[in-house]
């Protein structure tokens, strides 16, 4: 290889049309980012460094009712997707192939398979006709509760939650938990003593890309939702198609802020393991 | 188990987040609501105002009707009060809880579509022409060939908002016919006209408050009010009343059957029929409101706004949308699904 | 198997069972269960003005492809409904295609960056993949704009003397789509030429093929797997998008997505709206199936 004139692995226009990729990539995040700084009123001409527009988002009572609304659903949807799916996880691995478990399988990743608007539109439809008739019984805080959401938000963050697991479990050595037994540890102490730990790696990265995701969702909360429960990305949906001031770009700079952030944590997490 | 009933309260106290006392869920048009309005509301009452927007009546009628919606208060245009109101998804008013009824404007209290008053409070009212930016083209703006027939200026440059009402009634006037028409050789000649005309649009979508200040489209199909806000960020947009007719259109502030706040229904109802606060309706939105005295409150462009005061030489050629029957209703859904692929 | 170990088996499989319970319920109630109700809805009549009649009804599916003409009233077909399925399925087959040819030379660029480096391109290329799909598409919508940085671009360097209209047009929604999508191109290529062997490049070059043929003969057929995952992944997110054109298309452009949400809004037919939902469920499917068939082909292929 090293009287080769050429790298074996170089293939020509390769690198160049990946870097111009690269730059395609993040140049309009860096100019919708960039302008969020923008002194003035307009989203196209610059005029001068300011943190106007974040003050008034971080002022804006929309803006704050969408964000606490979003980081709760998120939290709660993580959470439930989050436990049921490592349930499952290891319900599914590690075991025997038994009848039906291709069909748990489809079942935990549909909603990677069906278009969002399908789903969006099932679910209005069908919670739509459960809130008529809860409402109809006056049962309203069962009929308008964000627990619909939470709901809707827990189910399709479930194979998210669940990949990384799995994941985790097929790659975790058996010999800690075979030695376990071997001293006398009860299939609980075992679980809770060295599955879970050495699970956990796994369990907080699928924890953290359901947030993410249910954080990230627009088109099955924006036809989920009962009257003033915008979440943030609904919010901004309703937004973008009337805005005029770079707020929005402020507020889409924090979004994207908060998503890098984790993000980040979800890449340390997930290396160090090698 | 501690836990799980920690987590459970927590559930609970969150989800109550939504229906915490002192609050109304109102259901509105976009970038029509004043937030000072809801500001000096909340000062005065305690009572905290959620906003939700919609973009067409279609929309409003469609998501209330869905049911499970949470709203308390909605606001559609005349034509779909009666629609409202037959649906049963609207009740009437106990006008005994309204002391300030009596503020109503005479020409706008005994009304086709609500005499009395008795379902509906006003809002704003208005007309729909077509907003063009005279930069862009410098012809005659006052007719609706502008978008019917459009000029080589403003070929994929001109917005038709998706109203179907207001497009379709303009059309209908445009071709020689009556708002409500069931002659089949003037729908004929709408629809076909429509049909023709589509290519050269550049969108159908709302926003042109938004679009046509950002230069993003030169000319659009408009309400008044949204051109007044044009022309203070572009001040060469005016407003064209088309002469072979225009609409006028009133938004009403209708009170939903399942209202789950129905004393704060009430209150902010009774509020928005003060004249100074109906001003304050009108000052943000740019359209003229419907209650006795609230000009001393308007600010004084909207005194002198060719798009708020209609020029004498038009006056004749407005036309308030009335509404269809069920015949006529039905042609007009059918064109207009029929534009909208 | 001795009864102990079928024993073990069985209760093992019932263990399976139990702890995937949680999570089956919770899909069913608000993933699976919900798709059903869809397809009843698509047999049901629409109401005046939205929802349905609990009246059985055919007219959803067939008025996908028919409709009655106003004025005549004898059937046509819904050339509209046509425009808009085969733009769906036209725009989504370019956007993937053209995914595909700047997405591969990025995934390899990155495959062959050596090791430390490597993982701050990965990281570089899953950034835009997890940011918010509205802002992505914000983003775009403002370079494309008449004032956008695009044609601020094209003007200032003198290309061109007039801003270049593209946004709310077929266009600006290609290019919204595959600037959304290609992070999901580019990582499943990734995978696959990540664990290709470079040896074999060393053999066909020692055996005097040209770049092309090597790129031909040796790389693709290799990385097959990863070219159909990503064009998969590309192409049922576009197929069923509804953000992407919405912002960008303006009302006139619509795909799939849009028309769907149109009948339940002002177009107030919900059984077409639910026959649709199924179509577009039904194209997926197809597409998925297609996938599943090669990767199957794949294993018995290459040892």
């Amino acid at each position: 290889m090293a009287d080769r004139g050429f790298k074996v692995a170089r293939l020509p226009g390769f690198a160049i049309t990946a870097v111009l990729v690269f730059v395609a990539l993040y140049l309009p995040i860096v100019t919708l980012v960039a302008y969020s700084f923008n002194a003035s009123m307009s989203i196209s001409t610059w005029g001068g460094f300011s943190l106007e527009w974040y003050a008034r988002a971080w002022e804006n009572r929309q803006v704050q009712d969408a964000t606490l609304r979003s980081l709760i659903i998120a939290t709660f949807a993580a959470v439930i997707s989050t436990t049921v799916a490592t349930i499952a996880a290891l319900g599914t691995t590690r075991r025997r192939a038994f009848k039906g478990q291709t069909f748990i399988y489809v079942m935990i990743n549909q909603p990677l398979m069906v278009p969002e608007i399908v789903t969006a539109v099932a679910l209005m439809i069908l919670f739509g006709i459960v809130k008529v008739w809860l409402a109809s019984q006056g049962m309203d805080r069962m009929a308008h509760g964000l627990h619909w959401l939470i709901l809707a938000h827990a189910a399709f963050c479930i194979p998210f939650a669940y990949l990384p697991i799995r994941a985790r479990l097929e790659g975790m050595d058996l010999t800690l938990e075979t030695a376990a037994a071997d001293l006398y540890a009860t299939p609980w102490q075992t679980f809770r003593r060295v599955t879970l730990p050495l699970l956990a790696p796994g369990i907080i990265a699928g924890a953290m890309l359901a947030f993410v995701i249910s954080l990230d969702n627009v088109v099955i909360t924006e036809f989920v939702k009962s009257g003033g429960q915008d979440t943030l990305p609904t919010y901004m949906l309703g937004q973008m198609r009337r805005q005029l001031t770079p707020e929005i770009n402020a507020v889409s700079s924090m979004l994207l802020a908060v998503t890098v952030v984790l993000l980040t944590a979800f890449f340390l997490l997930t290396r160090r393991k090698d | 188990m501690q836990r799980l009933t920690i987590a459970t309260v927590l559930l609970m106290a969150t989800t109550s987040l939504a229906q915490a006392e002192g609050v109304l869920q109102l259901y509105n048009w976009g970038n029509y609501t004043s937030p000072e309005l809801l500001t000096k509301f909340e000062a005065e009452t305690g009572i905290r105002v959620t906003v939700t927007d919609f973009d067409s009546n279609a929309t409003a009628l469609a998501k209330v009707e869905a049911g499970g919606h949470g709203f308390d208060l909605v606001v559609p245009s005349a034509n779909y009060v009666p629609i409202f109101n037959e649906k049963g998804l609207t009740v009437p008013l106990d006008l005994a809880r309204l002391p300030n009824h009596a503020n109503i404007a005479p020409e706008w209290r005994d009304v086709a579509w609500d005499p009395g008053r008795t379902t509906s409070i006003p809002w704003a009212w208005g007309t729909v022409g077509i907003s063009v930016d005279t930069a862009v083209y410098s012809g005659d703006i006052n007719t609706s060939a502008v978008w019917l027939e459009v000029p080589d200026e403003l070929k994929g440059r001109i917005n038709v908002v998706p109203e179907m009402s207001d497009v379709l009634t303009l059309a209908t006037m445009f071709y020689g016919g009556e708002p409500c028409s069931e002659d089949l050789e003037v729908l004929r000649k709408v629809r076909d006209g429509l049909m023709a005309a589509k290519p050269h649009w550049v969108a159908m979508d709302y926003g042109a408050t938004e679009r046509m200040s950002n230069r993003d489209w030169a000319a659009s199909v408009n309400w008044n009010g949204s051109s007044v806000r044009i022309r203070e960020a572009v001040p060469t947009v005016a407003f064209g009343y088309p002469r072979e007719g225009f609409t006028l259109f009133m938004d009403s502030v209708m009170l939903l059957r399942d209202a789950r706040n129905v004393d704060e229904a009430y209150a902010f109802m009774d509020f928005i029929m003060r004249p100074e606060n109906a001003a304050l309706i009108s000052n943000f939105a740019r359209y003229a409101n419907g209650i006795t005295g609230s000009e001393a409150y308007m600010d004084p462009v909207m005194a002198t706004a060719p798009e708020v005061i209609i020029p004498e030489e038009h006056r004749a050629n407005g036309v308030f949308m009335p509404v269809c029957n069920a015949t006529a209703r039905g042609y007009m859904t059918a064109i207009w699904t029929e534009l909208m692929k | 198997m001795s009864p102990a170990e079928a024993e073990a088996v069985r209760r093992s499989a019932r263990d399976g069972w139990l702890l995937s319970l949680p999570a089956l319920v919770i899909l069913t109630l608000a993933a699976v269960g919900p798709l059903a109700i869809v397809l009843v809805y698509s047999f049901l009549t629409p109401g005046q003005h939205g929802n349905v009649v609990w009246d059985f009804s055919t007219g959803g599916w067939v008025g996908i492809l028919w409709t009655k003409d106003i004025f005549t009233g004898e059937w046509v077909l819904a050339d509209g409904h046509l425009t808009i399925l085969w733009r769906s399925v036209w725009l989504s087959l370019l956007t993937t295609l053209f995914a595909l040819v700047i997405g591969f030379p990025t995934a390899w660029f990155i495959a062959t960056r050596p090791p430390r480096e490597r993982a701050l391109w990965l990281f570089l290329i899953t950034i835009p993949f997890w940011t918010n799909l509205l802002i992505r598409t914000y983003a775009i919508n403002e370079v494309l704009r008449r004032e956008g940085l695009m044609n601020s671009l094209l003007l200032g360097l003198g290309i061109t003397d007039a801003p270049i209209e593209v946004l709310y047009t077929p266009t600006a929604i290609f290019i919204g789509m595959t600037y959304v999508h290609l992070p999901l191109m580019v990582l499943p290529l990734f995978a696959a030429i990540d664990r290709f062997d470079l040896r074999l490049l060393e053999a066909a070059y020692d055996l005097y093929a040209s770049r092309w043929q090597v790129l031909r003969r040796v790389i693709l057929p290799i990385v097959k797997p990863g070219l159909i995952a990503g064009s998969i992944l590309v192409f049922v997110p576009s197929l069923g998008a509804y953000v992407t054109p919405r912002i960008l298309g303006g009302g006139k452009q619509m795909m799939i997505g849009n028309f769907i949400e149109l009948q339940f809004l002002q177009g107030k037919n919900w059984p077409l709206g639910a026959a649709l939902s199924m179509v577009l469920l039904l194209m997926v499917t197809v597409a998925l199936l297609v996938y599943v068939r090669h990767a199957g082909r794949r294993s018995q292929a290459h040892g």
